[in-house]
């Protein structure tokens, strides 16, 4: 085991839009070059907020397990759902206290806020947080995607620009990661609901 | 010094370690039939994990009647070919008939062996016909020259090897055996990284070689059989209780009063296929 950062391959691309933001995912599992599987990334944490995961897969759903259990406990002990920024400030924690053994997974939040705007929020494996107004990737295609995103992002974008540019932004990155890709899954989260668009990508 | 870290595929360039050889990831298949021999071949090359072309040209043009397939570093290989190519040619010239595929083998394994212990990195099998008769080489940088019937070469190999055994008998036609080399090859593609892109096909007969008309892999995966890995219940069922729509359907702008709109039968997946980014 290599890298435990591209051991198992994956990308993870959120962008904010106006009144809504996306986040974007690769279905793969594999093992170094070996296509194992297809696995989801990308899990809610309550309404309106996702949070993506890359990295070594234990760690992302060890990091995901952790998460939902805190969350839950918080929603029940504080009796309304946790904030994006709350969300990110627990992950940072919970990422730093495995700083001398750390968790190989860097997340990102994507979520509307109680104010209904755009929070698009990402964690190095240690967890210093970082929070763009524009775009955030993590995973093994990181530098191809960034790219594209550099490219065709610009602000107050609608569900459904924003749903197209992180779409062709994503499949161009896919394109040139070989340890990411079979199949993508886009979820854009607006006020009223989140929808989930699966797109066609290559096999290979 | 730094050691090197991935293999013999990176070679050392002062302090660290330079990543710059190609086409480490490669799938290349070989085999004799009743009709001649089918060689088929992807067309990714990689550095790291970083795809630099999905459409390279693995099969190499040795002369009129005889091909060589390339795995390994891009370079080694496309220079040690032309190499061959010219003495097949000059042999050619030099005494008015066609150089034996055991005769340019062997010259391609001479050189290998010349250069052994020098860290080229080449995989490649030869193939033509020697007085009619369908003759396959398999050589490599290491010196080893084999005569065979199925090869596979290349990160991908192992996979192909799984296909081509299971499909393989000497009495293919020549249809059947190009469809064997191409499901190989897309099998191999879809589970090997590092593989992938186009498959291309050649047929080496007695009169030479025939290319086929090259087809790229998205086209044999089979999406209505392997749907994408649809929403468990674990874990975005509830997802923010939004629907899942097909794709197209316009998004409703964000008003609050808004009912939210009804999700479509789904088919079986609940899959929407829109967006195809890639070309």
């Amino acid at each position: 085991m290599s890298d435990p950062m591209s051991y198992n391959g994956g990308t993870v691309l959120a962008m904010n839009g106006k009144n809504c933001c996306a986040i974007a995912s690769d279905l793969r599992f594999g093992v170094n070059n070996i296509f194992v599987g297809r696995m989801h990334r990308i899990f809610p944490v309550g309404k309106k907020i996702l949070v993506g995961y890359s990295g070594l897969a234990s760690d992302c759903q060890t990091l995901n397990e952790t998460i939902q259990l805190q969350t839950n406990l918080y929603s029940l002990r504080e009796g309304r759902q946790i904030s994006p920024h709350a969300l990110t400030n627990l992950i940072s924690t919970d990422l730093y206290e495995h700083r001398f053994g750390p968790l190989f997974v860097e997340p990102i939040v994507c979520g509307l806020d109680e104010k209904n705007e755009p929070y698009v929020c990402g964690a190095d494996l240690l967890g210093c947080l970082s929070k763009p107004t524009d775009f955030i990737v993590s995973g093994t295609g990181m530098e191809m995607m960034m790219g594209a995103c550099e490219s065709f992002w610009r602000p107050d974008m609608e569900p459904e620009e924003l749903l197209e540019v992180i779409s062709q932004c994503f499949l161009a990155g896919l394109d040139r990661d070989a340890l990411s890709g079979w199949g993508c899954v886009v979820h854009v989260i607006t006020p009223t609901h989140t929808r989930t668009v699966y797109l066609k990508s290559r096999q290979d | 010094m730094t050691s090197v870290a991935h293999g013999p595929y990176e070679i050392n360039v002062g302090e660290g370690v330079a990543p710059i050889q190609m086409l480490h990831g490669t799938t290349t298949l070989g085999f004799v039939f009743q009709h001649g021999i089918i060689i088929a071949v992807d067309s990714r090359s990689t550095m790291g994990p970083f795809i630099a072309s999905q459409t390279v040209q693995k099969v190499l043009e040795v002369s009129p009647y005889i091909i060589a397939t390339m795995a390994g570093g891009a370079a080694d290989c496309a220079y040690w070919h032309r190499v061959l190519q010219s003495e097949v040619r000059l042999y050619e010239l030099r005494n008015k008939s066609h150089m034996s595929v055991a005769g340019a083998s062997q010259i391609f394994a001479n050189i290998m062996y010349q250069y052994k212990g020098r860290d080229l990195s080449v995989g490649t099998m030869i193939a033509g016909c020697d007085r009619g008769v369908p003759s396959l080489y398999y050589c490599d940088s290491d010196g080893q020259r084999t005569k065979g019937s199925v090869f596979s070469v290349g990160s991908g190999s192992t996979h192909a090897y799984g296909v081509l055994d299971s499909g393989y008998r000497p009495d293919l036609t020549v249809e059947e055996a190009i469809a064997l080399g191409r499901r190989a090859i897309f099998h191999a593609t879809h589970r090997d990284s590092y593989s992938g892109g186009i498959i291309n096909v050649y047929h080496v007969h007695k009169d030479g070689w025939t290319k086929y008309p090259p087809i790229d892999c998205l086209e044999f995966f089979n999406f209505e059989k392997n749907p994408p890995l649809p929403i468990s219940k674990d874990s975005l069922a509830d997802l923010a209780k939004g629907p899942i729509v097909p794709a197209g359907t316009p998004i409703p702008s964000p008003a609050p009063s808004a009912p939210a709109p009804k999700a479509e039968p789904a088919p079986a997946t609940t899959t929407s296929v829109s967006v195809t980014g890639s070309s």
